[in-house]
């Protein structure tokens, strides 16, 4: 028999680099041995990824993409469909994880300088990685066609009509119609369903190979295969398989138990992942008392909110928002540290660091409530605190005193 | 062999090739692009609506759907109009010199008649719709609140003329549909071609009244 199963193995790996790639990306694939807790969310964001594709697989067999019926055919789902309701508070519940787990995966690479040289394309695709599920998460919210679905559209749609000269143009191509319609939810269906997931899985195969190219980054930001044993592996890597998958089963596990536990206990969280009035039906007549993204779009929001109109138009306001989600993009290139890891960096940029955590979180509260003249003026504060991360980096990354790097990594 | 090679002809043909297959490329590409402009069905959906305002009492509104859009008729009270002129230093536009309004409309009350208001109900902000609040001085809004709209999503404030003040996020003034009276209490909005309308009609009256 097991012999068999070798001739078999045998025959594809003379058609089919089976084994080699295995060993590429698996058994062969060295990755720092002093990974911790922040290293856990790469493999969590592909985990809710093959969640959101198997379930969302499911809910299109029972949901209608029009406008007279989709609402209701989610009901169905909820109310009719046997089980139904686990399957749609799955998907709702892994838009939100998707996000809180991507912002961990991303601050992690901030803390430990996993932009730098030689991986800013690593996180350049990354970062597509992220607009592009931005994008999903956008359309997919249209599709349960409540009050939230539809205003949250109208809004989005709206910041592109601000653009100067082919704005109004641009949201109706966006629309294919005059206001958000049918036509809308029909495209946006097409888009949550086919087109950006496919796009998003070819880029994130592209994020892994390009990852495998350079190697991961470590707690410690230096370079393993800077020190190689004898073998010619790096003496401080440890093989992806089966040390780094026995971890990630650890932390998939505890994962999927936070995971459950909202499905099943508190799938509307309280408002936040599903928020209240999107359980009354579209109504292109009427606003809702209080509107407001859901949580992961808030910190750019509360931008675009403290943004006063200038010269009679809303662009600047749009501009800063834009420039707030893709500022992420120059970061490599940005930061001048001769340390990569927050571990040996200086007292400056860990203030900046933690000035930014709070702008981005404090952000993200206000842009889900009411815009008073204070909560404006706050953010207005915050946004400020914000970009200034960014753009001041070139400078204080400078003259940041860093501590020495350690030869080998080290275990804290 | 290779100094036989024509280099001119090969980039010649390169380019032609090149130009003849961006032509190729453009003209397929043009079904998927231009299936994502509105339909002819889409387009049909904006005709013109006709309201019956006879039975809006003094100091309210009737919201209808035009273009899938919501548009407001007011009939103001005469004091309601005597307010309008009264805040000309808190608003961002008090005299509508952004083109928000066909020319018939840019006057003080921003309408054909002046009690009654015609208004598309979303705001020059985001596209949210605004909510009435006609009360002067309720708690929520403050003392100097005339009457007007709040809008719920960003805090913008309109009139009673529909016209946005300063300070909030909206950059102009609500926009006025294109409308005319067909009759002394039946409107058509979306259509203000006088042409389209049977002759002798009292429509003319009715608009420039």
């Amino acid at each position: 028999m097991m012999n068999l199963l070798k001739n078999l193995l045998a025959w594809v790996d003379e058609r089919f680099p089976l084994t080699s790639t295995w060993k590429a990306h698996a058994s062969e694939y060295y990755a720092p041995k002093n990974f911790n807790f922040w290293y856990f969310f790469g493999g969590l964001a592909l985990l809710v990824l093959v969640i959101q594709i198997v379930s969302g697989i499911f809910l299109t067999m029972n949901y209608k993409p029009d406008a007279l019926f989709a609402f209701a055919s989610v009901e169905y789902i909820m109310r009719d469909v046997q089980l139904g309701w686990i399957l749609r508070n799955i998907h709702s519940t892994g838009a939100s994880m998707f996000f809180i787990v991507i912002y961990l995966h991303m601050f992690r690479g901030l803390m430990y300088g996993s932009y730098r040289k030689p991986r800013e394309l690593l996180w350049i695709i990354g970062m597509i990685i992220y607009l592009a599920l931005m994008g999903e998460a956008f359309m997919g919210y249209l599709l349960p066609w409540g009050q939230m679905s539809f205003w949250g559209a109208q809004v989005i749609v709206n910041l592109f009509s601000s653009v100067p000269f082919v704005g109004q143009d641009l949201a109706i191509l966006i629309r294919g119609d005059f206001v958000v319609s049918d036509i809308t939810l029909n495209r946006f269906f097409a888009l949550h369903v086919v087109a950006i997931p496919l796009i998003l899985v070819l880029i994130i195969v592209a994020h892994l190979v390009a990852l495998h190219e350079v190697g991961s980054n470590n707690p410690d930001g230096i370079e393993i295969k800077k020190n190689k044993g004898p073998d010619g592996h790096p003496v401080d890597g440890i093989p992806f398989f089966p040390y780094m998958v026995v971890k990630d089963a650890v932390a998939a596990v505890a994962f999927l138990i936070v995971f459950v536990s909202v499905v099943f206990f508190a799938p509307d969280m309280g408002g936040y992942f599903l928020e209240y009035n999107n359980f009354v039906p579209a109504n292109p007549m009427k606003t809702p008392e209080h509107i407001a993204p859901v949580w992961y779009f808030t910190p750019y929001y509360a931008i675009l909110r403290a943004v006063p109109p200038l010269f009679g138009s809303q662009f600047p306001g749009v501009v800063a928002m834009g420039v707030a989600t893709v500022i992420f993009f120059a970061l490599p290139w940005l930061d001048r540290g001769q340390v990569k890891s927050i571990r040996y960096r200086g007292p400056i940029y860990k203030a900046f660091l933690a000035s930014f955590v709070v702008s981005f979180v404090g952000l993200g509260y206000l842009g889900l409530m009411p815009a008073t003249e204070l909560y404006t003026w706050i953010s207005r504060v915050l946004a400020v605190v914000y970009f200034a991360f960014f753009f001041l980096m070139p400078w204080y990354t400078k003259i940041d005193k860093c501590k020495p790097e350690p030869d080998r990594v080290t275990s804290k | 062999m290779t100094e036989n090679v024509d280099q001119s002809k090969r980039r010649m043909l390169l380019a032609a090739t090149a130009a003849a297959g961006g032509v190729a490329a453009a003209g397929a590409g043009a079904p998927f692009v231009m299936s994502l402009m509105p339909s002819e069905r889409a387009k049909a959906a904006g005709a013109p609506v006709e309201v019956d305002i006879s039975a809006i009492e003094p100091g309210t509104m009737i919201s209808i759907e035009w273009q899938g859009k919501p548009v407001w008729i007011v009939r103001r009270t005469p004091e309601m109009l005597d307010l309008l002129a009264k805040h000309d230093g808190d608003l961002a536009d008090p005299s509508s010199s952004v083109p928000q309004q066909p020319e018939y409309c840019n006057n003080a009350t921003r309408s054909i008649k002046p009690e009654v208001l015609v208004v598309l109900g979303v705001c020059t902000h985001l596209g949210c719709s605004p909510t009435f609040r006609p009360e002067v001085s309720p708690a929520d809004l403050g003392a100097n609140w005339a009457g007007g709209w709040f809008c719920p999503c960003h805090g913008s404030r309109f009139d009673l003329a529909a016209r946005v003040f300063k300070g909030v996020p909206a950059p102009t003034n609500l926009i006025i549909p294109p409308h005319q009276y067909l009759s002394e209490t039946r409107l058509l909005v979306g259509d203000d071609d006088k042409s389209k309308l049977k002759g002798g009609q009292p429509a003319d009256k009715g608009a420039t009244a």
